[in-house]
């Protein structure tokens, strides 16, 4: 069954189209990724299911229903949830802090509850801060749980944002570059850890990533953009030995001298 | 001397016991020497050092409210500089408040703010226009002015009136980011100036440059509280209220969606904070607490005017803030009291002795360097001061530390605030922002 499903999606940005009538499908707890060059608009591509951008045109169905042209909190509301590229924490605050800010969807604390610390009040913030030094432990980070975000090493700070998206209970979660800047060994955890978060919490996963090894290890579909375009989509055997992906990639001639080679 | 200092520096017994013995001291000497503003001054800062002690919190808030309620008025009380000292105390109360207030929407939220003083001037001028004759003028029934003893009601009639104001201000502001935010701002405290200055015709509502005089002093069981040290007290709770509920808002869901807003609009809204809401929270409640110390204002003062309300009276909330430390509680506490107290007291005593030493012929001042009237360029070169040695305030803000064991065991937490499935859809499809 596909969870989220994209239509023809398109977005310019002047006269460049950034997407263009891009579909996709995301089928429940399953892995797909989205790989391209850089520029390819993978990224844009990201930001308009989750309404920072606004579609050109295009649909965006989240479990048959519409969510294209939502603001940002609404997507979030509605179970979506992101890490960004360029890594976006609260920095200042703390790590634990950081995955609460998560969990703001799921607070009932109204104002005068907070001031007056009404009943209920305390302990849902209780509740909630076990509930994010849990997810802390799940990524692994539960050690630095008071530490400033900002002071993380760069493999944690990713493995930060992961766990704030969790936080926000998404039923979809949506990893743009994850294990960019890692070295091959947190690589290897990070690998292990999407594949958790696909079993342990029925996730369906949608992921942007250069690593090829990661890509084509736990990736249950493949979708490949290159300027704007979706130019092959398959399974991860069948994208290896796609030409126009190999091309995309290397350039032309590399898919003749590969012909020459074999 | 460093053994001495480390040995302090880790028992707490000892900490209480000098801290106990500093306030006798400063206390007694304000007792026996009335007219000594520097015994007042030490007392006062018996509260910083309450603040380093590593006493338990119950503690320091148990010593901090004596001070604040009986030895400090106590000791001021003995002499006839009482009303003024007291005077200056209040004063201290009334832009802390603000102080906090602003700090909630530079501070946490990150919204460079310059008007802060119209909202202020809105809480004054509520309680201003009815307490005085003036409402008569346009209010088709009742008749005015109210007796004091409206004046609580109005203090919670300022409190909702700022943030309504607050919530009107933020919407067409929010649009802009920064820079813009505080020019924008700027403008709306100088337009709120002058509508009141101008508001005198047709209907005569504000009584234009004239202001409101004669504004009925708050009344309790027939008492009409007319002095600094009555006034006081009112200030004093109120701004228990107010370090209470920022206390607790700061480290809530929505202080921290505050905090994340200021961190990074994007991945805030990304975790589901709605943009507009969460900054319009922060305006109408920084708001409100300069509402309810505008209503006080007015009744202290018995008189306002326009002239009250000026940007530089934004200003100078906005130094308290930048000196204390932006987004730290105790910090703008600080820095709002030592601003208070350098305007209201220092630079006048410093005038003073200057005046009295020209008189006796020692030195010769002449009148424009008096340091009353170099108020402002004291405050640009400690501005400078700090921005280039401690550009993050006097106690710069610090972030919560959690305690594992408090969250880990507390019962009941085998609960979980919804299962990590995916989240059901509401019937309605409203996605209730
Ligand atoms: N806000 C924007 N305004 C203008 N151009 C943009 C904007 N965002 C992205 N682009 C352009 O869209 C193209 C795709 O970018 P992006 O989606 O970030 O690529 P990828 O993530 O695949 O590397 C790039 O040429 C980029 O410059
Ligand atoms: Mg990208």
């Amino acid at each position: 069954m596909a969870i989220l499903e994209v239509e023809k999606l398109t977005k310019t940005f002047g006269g460049l189209t950034a997407n263009k009538e891009i579909s996709l499908r995301a089928e429940a707890n399953k892995i797909t990724a989205v790989i391209g060059p850089n520029g390819a608009g993978k990224t844009t591509f990201f930001n308009m299911i989750t309404g920072v951008y606004k579609p050109t045109s295009g649909s965006i169905q989240l479990r048959g229903k519409s969510i294209g042209g939502l603001k940002p909190h609404a997507v979030a509301k509605k179970g979506i949830s992101r890490t960004f590229q360029n890594i976006r924490l609260f920095g200042p605050i703390t790590v634990l802090e950081n995955v609460l800010v998560g969990m703001h969807t799921h607070l009932k604390a109204g104002i005068f509850g907070t001031i007056f610390h009404l009943p209920g009040v305390d302990k849902e913030e209780r509740i909630a801060e076990r509930e994010a030094y849990r997810l802390l432990e799940y990524v692994g980070l539960e050690e630095h749980y008071n530490d400033e975000a900002a002071s993380l090493s760069y493999g944690s700070q990713r493995r930060l944002e992961i766990a704030r998206a969790l936080a926000t209970k998404p039923s979809v979660l949506l990893l743009d570059e994850p294990a960019a800047g890692m070295n091959p060994k947190e690589t290897a955890e990070l690998t292990g850890l999407i594949q958790k978060i696909k079993q342990e919490m029925d996730m369906t996963i949608i992921l942007i990533e250069h690593d090829m090894k990661l890509v084509m290890e736990i990736s249950d579909y493949i979708y490949v953009l290159d300027h704007g375009e979706l130019i092959a989509e398959g399974l991860p055997a069948q994208i290896r030995h796609d030409k126009k992906v190999i091309e995309a990639y290397l350039g032309k001639g590399a898919t003749e001298e590969q012909e020459a080679e074999g | 001397m460093k053994k001495i200092l480390e040995q302090i520096r880790g028992n707490k017994w000892l900490q209480l016991g000098l801290l106990v013995g500093y306030i006798a001291l400063t206390s007694l000497s304000l007792i026996l020497a009335q007219r000594s503003v520097a015994a007042f001054l030490l007392l006062l800062l018996s509260f910083l050092l309450l603040y380093y002690t590593k006493l338990p919190n119950w503690s320091k808030w148990a010593i901090g409210l004596a001070i604040m309620f009986f030895i400090l008025p106590f000791s001021a009380m003995q002499g006839p500089a009482y009303q003024e000292y007291m005077d200056v105390a209040t004063l201290v109360g009334i832009y802390v408040s603000m102080a906090l207030g602003l700090n909630i929407v530079v501070g946490m939220a990150g919204l460079l703010d310059l008007g802060f003083v119209a909202f202020f001037a809105v809480g004054a001028y509520t309680y201003g226009i009815f307490a005085t004759a003036q409402a008569s003028n346009f209010m088709p029934f009742g008749t005015y002015p109210l007796s004091g003893n409206s004046f609580w009601i109005f203090i919670i009639l300022g409190c909702f009136v700022a943030a309504l104001f607050g919530v009107l201000l933020g919407i067409p502001v929010l649009r802009v980011k920064g820079d813009y935010l505080a020019i924008v701002t700027l403008g709306f405290g100088e337009i709120i100036r002058i509508v009141f200055n101008n508001m005198d015709q047709p209907v005569n509502i504000t009584n234009g440059a004239l202001g409101l005089s004669s504004i009925a002093p708050p009344k309790i069981f027939g008492i009409e509280l007319l002095y600094s040290n009555q006034i006081y007290f009112v200030v004093l709770f109120i701004l228990l209220f107010i370090i209470f509920a920022v206390r607790s808002l700061e480290h809530s869901k929505l202080g921290r969606s505050w905090k994340a807003v200021r961190e990074n609009e994007i991945a805030a809204q990304a975790m589901g904070i709605p943009l507009v809401k969460t900054k319009l929270m922060a305006f109408a409640i920084g708001a409100s607490f300069s509402g309810m110390m505008g209503v006080v204002f007015a009744a202290k003062q018995a008189f306002i005017d326009p002239t009250s309300f000026t940007l530089l009276q934004s200003i100078n909330i906005l130094v308290m803030v930048l000196l204390g430390g932006m987004g730290s509680v105790p910090g703008v506490i600080l820095g709002a009291a030592v601003v208070t107290i350098l305007n209201a007291q220092v630079l006048n005593e410093l005038t003073m002795w200057f005046n009295s030493l020209s008189t006796a012929g020692i030195i010769t001042l002449p009148d424009a360097m008096s340091p009353v009237k170099m108020q402002r360029f004291f405050f640009g070169a400690l501005l400078i001061l700090f921005a280039l040695y401690r550009s993050k305030g006097l106690i710069p803000a610090k972030n919560v530390v959690y305690d594992k064991r408090k969250f880990l065991s507390e019962k009941g937490t085998k609960k979980r605030l919804q299962s990590v499935a995916a989240p059901k859809e509401d019937e309605h499809g409203n996605t209730g922002s």
